[in-house]
């Protein structure tokens, strides 16, 4: 089978499900940077985990849980989104065919560690990744990645076993493409909402989300024993968290940032420019944290988990006020 | 963060890959840098693989020792540890548990082997023994 969705453009993203977004609905029709997604589904976030565990340590997520992003572009943009996922995996790779073939690009869920073309050193079990397939070139699919810089490739047996992969957040073969968009600019309405339920997220009173997460996490931090030595991988953790499975330094913190910019623009209110300007000093707290922790791990200074404690109160306190004024922004 | 910060030296984990990073432009505008990437996201990969890695030379011991079987090597050989597999599977963890002894593995049946090697991307025959 030969097909390929030629208006298709493929684009770099910091992150993949907002990667998606942005993609999938530039090519039909509705144009939005990958931070407009992120803003407008109210995706950034901040969450500690001690109960579910990743690689042996708590989960600790920048962002609200996977599909959250695709699932935000219903309401502002009066989609019609499908959604399907499939039992059987011959099927599933069936359907994905018969998507193509009608000239539809189509979003898939799939595990990172069984994707050929991730660079050996990044395959590890993680089951949320989102990318696009824009065709098929004999046994090949053509994908659209967003974390990757250029188009890719894949097989189809190990596309059909990155789909199927078992276990936590399993994507049991999803695949969604838009069935209509009744709207295809964003609003000023649609903004203020977006930007009122992540402040609702961020000082929200559960104690593991939001800035109180963050402040839950520095405390743990600050416990941690110096003479164990998988206390410095408890520090790399947080830090591979933000850094590797996130966007880079924080960068939840950059792409809301740019997000906030874009914002001013289309509500016309000149404040939200300000507050880019504060989130993207925020993501730089972000990144010396994260550079402290490295020269701890690296032996370059001495590991004193207090300090980095002190790092991330300073972090939670500067989100904190932040979100207070931006609530203000927005009433 | 300005474009100018975004970190260029090289993270050998990338392979090659450039990631995309939000910095702020001359005009303070944010814009989408591509990034070889930097020591701080090295280090802190390098670490967990390295964590990977002595995991599994110590399950390897054990199996020469005749202190476990196969099965545990290869579950850290493939960046799985216990609550993973026993997520992939389906298995209980104390199952599995059971499995790591090596007179409980030498009697598992081929569907059990099979499902440990799929789930692993390896053959039965490749399960059954160290490298």
């Amino acid at each position: 089978m030969n097909t390929i969705i030629e208006n298709f453009r493929h684009r770099h993203a910091a992150h993949c499900e907002s990667g998606v977004a942005s993609s999938m609905l530039s090519h039909h029709g509705a144009a939005i940077s990958e931070a407009m997604a992120f803003g407008l589904s109210s995706a950034m976030a901040f969450a500690y985990l001690p109960f579910v565990k990743f690689a042996g340590f708590p989960l600790i997520a920048y962002r609200m849980p996977p599909k959250y992003i695709l699932k935000g572009m219903i309401k502002p943009f009066k989609m019609r989104f499908h959604f399907e996922t499939f039992r059987d995996p011959a099927t599933g790779m069936q359907r994905l065919d018969e998507r193509l073939a009608q000239g539809r690009i189509v979003g898939i869920q799939t595990s990172a560690f069984w994707l050929p073309y991730f660079p050996e050193e990044m395959r590890f079990h993680f089951n949320a990744h989102n990318l696009i397939v824009y065709g098929k070139e004999g046994d090949d699919y053509l994908i659209s990645d967003p974390v990757a810089e250029d188009p890719q490739r894949c097989a189809s047996d190990a596309l059909q076993r990155a789909r199927f992969a078992t276990g936590l957040m399993a994507p049991k073969g999803l695949l969604y493409y838009p069935e209509s968009i009744g709207q295809t600019v964003v609003t000023a309405e649609a903004i203020r909402r977006a930007i009122k339920k992540t402040v609702r997220i961020m000082l929200g009173p559960v104690p593991i989300v939001g800035v109180r997460g963050m402040r839950m996490l520095a405390n743990r931090v600050a416990k941690l024993d110096t003479a164990d030595k998988l206390s410095l991988n408890y520090a790399g953790h947080i830090v591979r968290m933000q850094e590797e499975i996130g966007t880079g330094g924080g960068g939840f913190r950059f792409l809301y940032a740019a997000f906030l910019q874009e914002a001013a623009e289309i509500t016309g209110i000149a404040e939200l420019s300000v507050l880019s300007e504060r989130m993207n000093e925020i993501g730089d707290g972000w990144r010396e944290f994260a550079l402290k922790a490295a020269r701890m791990i690296k032996g370059r200074e001495p590991f004193e988990p207090k300090q980095l404690a002190e790092l991330l109160h300073g972090q939670a306190e500067r989100e904190k006020e932040f979100f207070i004024a931006l609530k203000r922004t927005v009433a | 963060m300005d474009v100018n910060d975004v970190p260029q030296e090289g993270n050998r984990t990338m392979g090659g890959h450039r990631r995309a990073m939000y910095a702020r432009d001359t005009d303070g505008r944010i814009v989408i840098v591509p990034s070889r990437g930097g020591e701080v996201d090295e280090t802190v990969t390098l670490q967990a693989l390295d964590r990977i890695h002595e995991q599994t030379e110590e399950a390897r011991a054990r199996v020469l020792a005749g202190e476990s079987s196969p099965l545990e090597y290869w579950m850290y050989a493939q960046r799985l540890d216990l609550p993973q597999l026993s997520q992939v599977t389906g298995y209980w963890q104390w199952r599995i548990r059971r499995h790591f002894r090596p007179e409980k593995f030498a009697k598992l049946p081929e569907k059990i082997l099979q499902n440990y090697a799929w789930v692993m991307g390896i053959t039965i025959d490749q399960l059954k023994k160290l490298p």
